[in-house]
């Protein structure tokens, strides 16, 4: 697996460490945690590291084509993916990534 | 068909937030979320901690969608007070406070603790229901109201 990496400040190359925040939903397969340390270049990366960890989280990330559920919303801090470069969009350390589930209806 | 569990809980002025912001939506159909605790199940309690107004991104009579910026600063809040977003409101403007066709649809996106409250503005008093969606099965949930 590709994961992202960065000199620290002592100049010795460490992995991109982000937090995830999972809604209520998929804390069950997550081991009930409702937010994950994870490491990546991008939040596909991250995910596919998750989904690794957490199978469970498969369906409800990554859609049958290979991008983002429909469903869901994913945030980087202040950010919504689908307005960055999606699944592409770059991590850098302490960034939080927040799944949304979509809340809607009629 | 008996109630399911849990029981909603919303103080006065919770209620009146949630009651006031779906006026105020109208013309259109007005959503919220609530934040509560969850229990080791990862089931709500009942108990709403916060409620948040949010914007239906939708602008429409018909149908919502909780605006997603609005939902960030509703989690991050929630967070911050160690609760979980248990659930969300929505009004329905001319028809009963229970769920379309179009909510259950959507509820799968959910999962089967999400609390659905409806508002019903048909009649000159609001109706307020709370729904859990199993899915296809709606099971309504009691709702109390402390104070009113």
């Amino acid at each position: 697996m590709r994961v992202g990496f960065h000199r620290g400040m002592d100049g010795k190359v460490v992995a991109m460490a982000v937090e995830v925040r999972l809604p209520t939903l998929l804390r069950p397969v997550a081991d009930g945690s409702s937010s994950v340390s994870a490491e990546g270049e991008t939040v596909g990366d991250v995910f596919r590291q998750l989904i690794g960890r957490y199978p469970g989280l498969a369906d409800n990330l990554i859609g049958e084509d290979g991008s983002l559920h429909k469903f869901v919303n994913v945030y980087r801090n202040d950010d919504d993916i689908r307005y960055l470069d999606a699944l592409d969009t770059k991590v850098a350390d302490g960034d939080v990534i927040s799944i949304l589930p979509a809340v809607a209806g009629g | 068909m008996p109630f399911a569990e849990p029981t909603l809980v919303l103080d006065l002025a919770q209620y009146r937030r949630v009651v006031a912001h779906c006026y105020d939506g109208l013309p259109d159909e007005a959503c919220g979320l609530f934040a509560g605790p969850v229990g080791d199940d990862l089931l709500p309690t009942g108990a709403v901690g916060e409620v948040y107004p949010c914007r239906n991104a939708d602008a429409s009579a018909r149908t919502y969608t909780i605006d997603t910026g609005d939902y960030l600063r509703a989690d991050r809040d929630a967070r911050s007070r160690d609760l979980d977003i248990v659930g969300g409101w929505h009004s329905h403007t001319h028809t009963e406070a229970y769920p379309s066709a179009t909510d259950v649809a959507k509820a799968r996106a959910l999962g089967p603790n999400f609390v659905f409250v409806i508002v019903s503005l048909k009649r000159a008093e609001p109706a307020v229901r709370a729904y859990r969606i199993v899915g296809d099965e709606i099971l309504e949930l009691p709702v109390r109201v402390e104070g009113l």
